[in-house]
């Protein structure tokens, strides 16, 4: 046995996998799974999404059900969210975190009729699944839906394309999701995505995921797009990425997400490390995630370390070169005394010091079709 | 002028006792789209395998290594306003650096446009 049939053993094939080949993907191994990391190149891929429809295939993502009487409530003793008050249909980005506030993962919560609907990152999916079995009351189900795909479509004409094949799609806001009939399957849309335009996530049964990637696919709006092309373009987004830009030693305040802790969560507490969660929110936490903009065109990546003149200050957790600005933008952490935006910085390199200023995010402005816009 | 192949798919043209070294056609495909290129000064030593330039496509940084040792001559400035020339013409106009070889007998090691040809089809 060489060492390719041991990798073999280990890495999963997921219900699209041929799918992928046959377009001429370029696989490799993500998060457990066999990934299409990019087909024509990511650039163009990523070009494509932010001017037209890119289909994203993220079934490495774990979709999780959990139901039962008072599953609302059992979740905020869990996560910082507002669920109790969360309205059916409605979504919600939140955490999982640690006694210390720090972030197990990141993850969004929907609420349906009968339960409420998790999506957590692939490669923390059954680290989630056993914090939930042990955290959460024992009378309530919680369900993995190993057997589904989760199809991604995301760009300005991604409505366009889906309410063709899907109609009523077109009346979702951003955060909010229901059921339809696509290609004959039954599927659970959302209005939501990862990469900062306007988009849907399709939850489908795995066995219908060829016939809805090909319906899509066949809309002339619709290119099939890789993981290369999603990551570049989360990160113009601002869009922090769980494992890089947050683990446990990061909590919602130094990681910016304040949002995810809502007024009433804050007043009442009664969530994991939520006494140090609310003093850095009301205090300001000790480091804060920021974005870079880089001088010149040479990108730096995560770990390279950040400096006010010989002061070392912080950490790159994300960079890459930003396809749509043809720049270097970096996501990282700082010592809350430097992350103020226009503030010059340098990061090392290879040893060589670039030059590098705070920037506010997102680089590239969101296109998110909000309620009553 | 002949034309050497190593098995970290670096190509190096030989002419006399200088030499030219880029990346090839199968590392750039691998690489994906590349924007920026590091290139060693002129005047820098580069010994056979050593790191001597970097490569940095969206996602990641590679290190580009010597095919053989040798004295860096000149750097191909041209990749520095358009390093996707290392897509386009990875062969031609997007070589990395040129040489003066300290030891041509270093390159009796690497392999022939046939060998490497071969040595990319078992990949």
């Amino acid at each position: 046995m060489n060492d390719e049939d041991d990798i073999a053993d280990i890495i999963q094939t997921l219900p699209l996998d041929g799918w992928h080949r046959d377009r001429g993907a370029r696989m490799v191994p993500f998060a457990g799974y066999s990934m299409p990391i990019q087909y024509e190149g990511i650039i163009a891929e990523h070009l494509w999404t932010r001017e037209s429809a890119g289909l994203f295939d993220v079934s490495h993502m774990g979709q999780l059900l959990v139901g039962g009487d008072g599953v609302d409530a059992a979740l905020e003793a869990v996560m910082p969210g507002d669920f109790v008050n969360l309205g059916t249909d409605r979504m919600r980005y939140s955490l999982l975190l640690d006694d210390a506030g720090g972030i197990l993962d990141d993850l969004m919560v929907t609420r349906r009729a009968g339960d409420f609907y998790l999506v957590v990152n692939g490669a923390m999916k059954a680290d989630d699944i056993a914090h939930l079995h042990e955290t959460l009351p024992e009378e309530l189900v919680l369900n993995h839906l190993d057997e589904h795909a989760l199809l991604a479509l995301q760009g300005p004409k991604a409505v366009d394309a889906l309410s063709r094949v899907c109609p009523g799609v077109e009346t979702l806001t951003f955060m909010s999701g229901g059921a339809f009939t696509l290609a004959g399957a039954p599927v659970w849309i959302s209005r939501s995505g990862y990469t900062g335009e306007d988009g849907f996530e399709i939850s489908i049964p795995g066995e219908t995921a060829e016939a809805v990637a090909n319906l899509l696919a066949a809309q002339p709006e619709v290119k099939p797009i890789g993981l290369g092309a999603r990551d570049s373009l989360r990160l113009e987004a601002g869009l922090p990425l769980y494992g890089h830009d947050l683990d446990t030693d990061t909590d919602p305040a130094m990681a910016g997400l304040g949002f995810a802790v809502p007024k009433r969560r804050r007043l009442e507490g009664g969530f994991p490390g939520a006494t140090t969660v609310c003093r850095h929110l009301a205090e300001g936490a000790p480091r804060k995630r920021i974005g870079l903009i880089l001088s010149g065109r040479q990108p730096a990546r995560e770990g390279a370390e950040i400096f006010d003149g010989s002061v070392k200050v912080g950490t790159v957790t994300s960079g890459g070169f930003s396809p749509s600005l043809q720049v270097p933008i970096a996501m990282g952490y700082v010592d809350a005394g430097h992350a103020d935006t226009n503030r010059a910085l340098q990061i090392e390199v290879r040893g060589k010091r670039l030059d590098a200023v705070v920037a506010p995010m997102p680089f590239v402005p969101h296109r998110y079709v909000r309620q009553g816009s | 002028m002949t034309t050497y192949y190593t098995e970290d798919h670096e190509w190096i043209s030989v002419e006399g006792g200088t030499a030219t070294v880029g990346i090839t056609d199968y590392a750039q495909a691998q690489l994906g789209d590349i924007v920026f290129v590091e290139l060693p000064a002129p005047g820098t030593t580069v010994s056979k395998g050593g790191e001597a330039a970097v490569v940095e496509s969206v996602k990641a940084a590679s290190d580009v290594f010597a095919p053989v040792t040798g004295t860096v001559s000149e750097a191909n400035g041209a990749l520095e306003g358009d390093p996707s020339l290392v897509n386009s013409a990875p062969e031609g106009d997007g070589w990395f650096f040129k040489l003066t070889l300290a030891d041509a007998a270093e390159l009796e090691g690497l392999m022939n446009a046939e060998g490497y040809k071969a040595y990319c089809d078992s990949l």
